[in-house]
């Protein structure tokens, strides 16, 4: 899989750590899914004038599509992705 | 000039032009500061040719871009986040002058305030929880056991052996969605709020393992490393599923108020979509 989408993720056996000895998610570690899921979905919705029309898209849908998409382009390329069924 | 908009990071307090300091945001701009009554929204200046909304309809589909805009605002409202509460706004708002933003601002002051108490002093934790280990039943095709036969009996047999895999199968998905109630409900316990994100796609996540939560819980900043070892305890406990913690997040997830969106679980609806 692409380096860019490496999850920031501790797993296995959890790794603890304190809640503020590393205040946010280093950015360029953090998984592009799981940022996705916070700031597509998540943030308030408020009716921005240039982009009112924007708030209906379903944005989650788009960013999935764009993801998907760019997935499979990689994997037409012949790139190993683990977790992509053909 | 080229045509600008203002693109909204997140609202806060009242911050000090000092605090903004040198934060670069999407495109590269500085932010800056737009204060209505208590209220801080931080945002900057965006070419329209770029983040218009033809240009964003159309940009938001290419993932490059997508991310880079995804981390610049992550980046900005982390950062924000270092230096009081926020209310983190979602990605691609754009307003077209300083002023819609600070009537804004005052059109949904209350809101914006109690979302803000809400989240001050606490931090976002996102658990994710996937089906561990190999779901056993699939592992063996259909009729690879058995001898090929002439006998009529050949298609029942194969028809049981069917139905008994799907039921495996079945129980199995039931035993782990059990467990992930079970760490949501438990995680709860710790947490002052919870939100149910849908399923992340295996596609995305680069892992066939089965996602059976997705949460994010909104944890007192003292009570941080509990939550971590309650979660590694829990990961002991339920070897059925393979848990993942990140963050702390700013509060992503937390950010509508209460009136908007209706706070508290959202009943767990893995199942209907899993079943599809």
């Amino acid at each position: 899989m692409p380096s860019e989408v490496e999850p920031a993720v501790m797993s296995g056996p959890v790794r603890r750590r304190g809640p503020r000895a590393e205040p946010t998610v280093p950015a360029e570690r953090i998984a592009l899914v799981d940022l996705l899921d916070r700031v597509l979905a998540g943030g308030v919705v408020v009716a921005g004038e240039v982009t009112l029309s924007i708030a209906d898209v379903d944005m989650v849908t788009v960013s999935l599509r764009a993801l998907v998409t760019s997935v499979s382009a990689l994997a037409e390329s012949g790139a190993e992705l683990p977790g992509v069924h053909r | 000039m080229e045509p600008h908009g203002i693109w909204i990071y997140a609202i806060t307090g009242r911050v000090s032009a000092a605090g903004l300091g040198q934060l670069r945001g999407v495109g590269g701009g500085p932010v800056r500061a737009i204060a209505a009554g208590e209220l801080t929204a931080v945002v900057g200046d965006v070419g329209l040719a770029e983040f218009g909304e033809q240009a964003l309809r159309r940009n938001l589909e290419d993932l490059a871009w997508l991310e880079a805009t995804a981390r610049a605002h992550h980046q900005v409202i982390g950062a924000l986040a270092e230096l009081g509460p926020l209310v983190p706004i979602r990605l691609a708002t754009v307003y077209s002058s300083d002023g819609g933003v600070a009537a804004m601002l005052a059109d949904r002051d209350a809101d914006f305030r109690a979302v803000l108490s809400r989240i001050r002093g606490r931090q976002e934790w996102g658990v994710k929880a996937y089906a561990a280990g190999r779901p056993g039943p699939q592992d063996a095709p259909v009729g690879a056991a058995a001898p090929a036969s002439r006998e009529a009996g050949a298609g029942a047999a194969y028809l049981q052996r069917r139905r008994g895999q799907l039921t495996a199968q079945k129980d199995a998905r039931r035993r782990m969605l059990a467990d992930a109630e079970t760490i949501h409900a438990a995680l709860c316990e710790q947490a002052a709020d919870a939100r149910l994100h849908p399923p992340q796609a295996p596609q995305l996540t680069g892992t066939k393992a089965l996602m059976v939560l997705n949460a994010a819980y909104l944890v007192d900043d003292e009570r941080g490393a509990e939550f971590g070892a309650r979660v590694e305890a829990l990961a002991d406990r339920h070897p059925g599923v393979r848990l993942e913690l990140t963050g702390p997040w700013p509060p992503y997830s937390f950010a509508a108020s209460e009136e908007s969106e209706g706070v508290g679980e959202r009943a767990l609806r893995i199942e209907a979509r899993d079943a599809v």
